[in-house]
């Protein structure tokens, strides 16, 4: 392999991980590479303003809509950019919906690929080996970890992102929920219920 | 052969561990350091996402399956820093050259990160060859996977699927391939395709006959059935 080497440079950091970072950062940062308010921003856009919150809107907003949801479901991209959330990590939207013959889930089986603009960054479970190796041979299994039980009538589809296009589930709207407003409805929509290990809570678990 | 990295389909793992909805976004302050130097310095221009994925599968396979999700990160920025000449080993080892950086004018500032993260880096492209397939259509993962263009290159076939039955769901329009560009042979567009095999097709053990896995999958990996 030609573009291997056995004394790879990240050996010459620190080993600790913290403190490989830090040491990378400084050198960076002396050379004028990096700016260290550059990082806040970042830290802060990812922490504070981007996350599951986005992606709630917009179920709630499909719920609500039926005409939004046509759209939605047809070409995201569009859609979603109107609302803001388009950029790094979504610049390509499609928007998979659960019915009760199907349930949707995402996984990146080759890194961790996920729908930043509308969910954020993903959490550690999602990034983890267990998750990559298991969710497309046994999502059934993975699903009843996250205390999921699908009926024996609804088929699973998982999709594994191995390009740029990213996948946002559109979970069924919880029983219940008629008279609520989008408001209500974004609080039933969980960060699980959008990757498909989990479902929209009912109206009253999400007072609790 | 594959890399550690392709691990879809893998047994042995143990189960999955959910996290609280409201957990913390970086569970340890340097993950988000590690998250957004690495951001500022693609920045910098001197690599593509496909690159960079490389970089972390190429990772020796001992640390790629000790290191932590970030750790992979900040490892494989080390890595790919030296490897496109931005910096040197000495620079490292804190024995470079002082000074600033001749790159130091194309570093990201504060005031245009959110520009630059709404922006994105689209991977869709006018041009390539035609769509040979159409919804629908029966067609087979290619057999053997891996890098067509370069040995033990950059791939976005997981090796689960090679050789596997699957019908076309969508096309997703011409998108670059990662084969080619994660090697700085250009582009090199195609049509891209969302393509669903049965869990049948996939696994000796499936959980139900009517599952599926849906895959993006370039033109170049497929065959007509």
């Amino acid at each position: 392999m030609p573009h291997d080497h056995h004394d790879h440079p990240h050996a010459l950091l620190p080993p600790d991980p913290a403190l490989r970072v830090k040491a990378l950062e400084t050198i960076l940062t002396e050379k004028g590479l990096i700016d260290p308010a550059a990082l806040e921003e970042i830290i802060d856009t990812y922490q504070n303003k981007i996350g599951p919150q986005n992606g709630a809107r917009v179920v709630a907003r499909a719920w609500s809509d039926p005409a939004f949801k046509a759209a939605l479901l047809a070409d995201a991209d569009p859609v979603l950019a109107e609302l803001g959330y388009y950029g790094r990590q979504g610049e390509h939207m499609v928007v998979v919906e659960n019915t009760a013959q199907r349930h949707n889930m995402v996984v990146c089986t080759l890194c961790s690929c996920y729908p930043w603009p509308l969910l954020g960054i993903p959490p550690g479970w999602y990034k983890s080996d267990a998750y990559r190796a298991r969710a497309v041979r046994e999502p059934r299994k993975v699903l009843a970890e996250f205390g999921v039980a699908l009926p024996d009538e609804t088929a699973v589809r998982v999709w594994d992102s191995t390009a740029e296009v990213r996948y946002l589930v559109l979970p069924m709207r919880p029983e219940g929920s008629g008279g609520l407003g989008e408001e209500e409805l974004a609080a039933l929509v969980t960060r699980d219920s959008m990757i498909g290990t989990g479902l929209a809570k009912a109206p009253g678990e999400a007072a609790a | 052969m594959t890399r550690v990295h392709d691990m879809g389909g893998r047994f042995g793992d143990g189960p999955v561990l959910p996290e609280a909805e409201d957990a913390p976004v970086f569970a340890e302050d340097w993950h988000a350091r590690a998250l957004a130097v690495t951001l500022a310095c693609g920045a910098l221009g001197q690599w593509n996402i496909d690159t960079s994925r490389h970089a972390r599968e190429k990772l020796p396979p001992k640390d790629y399956a000790r290191f932590s999700y970030y750790e992979k990160w900040i490892a494989a920025l080390a890595d790919l820093l030296v490897e496109k000449g931005v910096l040197t080993r000495a620079d490292l080892q804190g024995k470079g050259a002082a000074g600033l950086h001749k790159l130091a004018e194309r570093a990201l500032k504060a005031e245009t990160v959110a520009g630059v993260l709404a922006k994105g880096g689209p991977a869709d492209r006018a041009g390539g060859p035609a769509p040979r397939f159409s919804p629908g259509q029966a067609v087979r993962a290619r057999i053997p996977g891996g890098n067509a263009l370069v040995d033990g290159g950059h791939t976005r076939l997981p090796q689960y699927a090679t050789g596997a039955r699957g019908y076309i769901l969508r096309l997703h329009g011409t998108h670059v391939f990662p084969d080619s560009s994660a090697h700085g042979l250009g582009e090199a567009p195609e049509p891209l395709y969302a393509v669903r095999f049965f869990a049948r097709a996939l696994w000796a053990h499936p959980e139900h006959p009517d599952d599926e896995v849906v895959l993006d999958l370039w033109q170049s990996y497929l065959e007509p059935l």
